[in-house]
């Protein structure tokens, strides 16, 4: 069988060229105004605004609120753009089930903040700086996504 | 926030959002078949991602004396411990549960899927929560 129709059955270059596109994206972040693009932090420093508990009042989530909105902002109109220029505004969604979704989600978003990092914090900027805690962060939740994704789809499907 | 510099996080995040779409990691199954084997792709957009900016973060501040719309170039070390290993862990389970992490449940947005919206909010919850518990900064 052919090896590359076996690990990308749908396909390699879109995943390659994608994959170039964000992390131009976050080196384009580095080289205009020397900021880290990480993106789990947006859902912190977006709670300093409402919650006034010292934690989410710290220094590096107050003064990085506002450009990392900006920046979150951003991902949804690039997404926006592809959607109308290349998916013809076609419905998108998702047949993963809503309470994996919401329970999955409160996962990530408590492991992410509770890690300092996510794959774009860990892996694509971590990993971009050579930082080998970020490299032990990457592999641990690489194998326990592994491990959760095999179990859920042999007993949730 | 001055103007260009304003503008320069947008265009990133554009860039960012347009890729992961362009990369179909905005959706979940693509994610998930990858989780289980089935579909190697998202180790090629990790892969290119971080090959990028590998290059840009060594090369920037070696090829120019501040960036373009600021003074300094920022770090962000990232350190091993107790917390780290923990976050990391519970995030891989949340990760393989729904497929969707924090840049995809963002960017989906765009595309008006809106069943990410459960993972968007489970994902502003967690953070909250994590941050109503933690003890230290």
């Amino acid at each position: 069988m052919n090896l590359t129709l076996s690990l990308f059955p749908l396909g390699w270059q879109h995943y390659l060229l994608g994959g170039l596109l964000v992390g131009t994206g976050t080196a384009l972040l580095f080289v205009l105004t020397g900021r880290i693009g990480g993106m789990s932090t947006v859902f912190s420093s977006t709670w300093s605004y409402v919650v006034q508990r010292p934690f989410f009042q710290q220094a590096r989530f107050v003064d990085s609120r506002n450009w990392r909105l900006v920046y979150a902002a951003g991902l949804i109109l690039g997404a926006f753009i592809w959607w109308m220029g290349f998916a013809g505004g076609t419905n998108q969604a998702t047949a993963v089930p809503v309470w994996q979704l919401a329970v999955g989600g409160f996962f990530v978003g408590y492991g992410a903040r509770l890690g300092n990092g996510c794959t774009s914090g860990h892996g694509i900027c971590g990993l971009g700086s050579m930082q080998l805690p970020s490299l032990m962060a990457v592999l641990t939740f690489m194998a326990t996504a592994f491990l959760t994704a095999n179990i859920a789809a042999r007993w949730l499907a | 926030m001055s103007a260009a510099r304003m503008l320069s996080t947008l265009a990133a995040g554009v860039l960012f959002g347009f890729g992961l779409s362009y990369a179909t990691m905005i959706q979940p199954e693509v994610v998930l078949s990858f989780l289980r084997f089935q579909d190697f792709g998202l180790m090629l957009v990790m892969g290119g991602a971080v090959a990028v900016v590998l290059i840009a973060y060594k090369l920037a501040p070696r090829l120019m004396q501040h960036p373009v719309f600021d003074d300094h170039f920022h770090a962000h070390p990232s350190a091993w411990n107790r917390d780290t290993a923990k976050g990391a862990a519970i995030f891989g389970i949340g990760w393989g549960l729904c497929g969707v992490c924090p840049g995809p449940a963002i960017a989906g947005l765009g595309t008006g899927n809106w069943d990410l919206l459960w993972a968007l909010g489970g994902i502003a919850l967690g953070a909250l929560v994590q941050g109503l518990r933690a003890t230290k900064p």
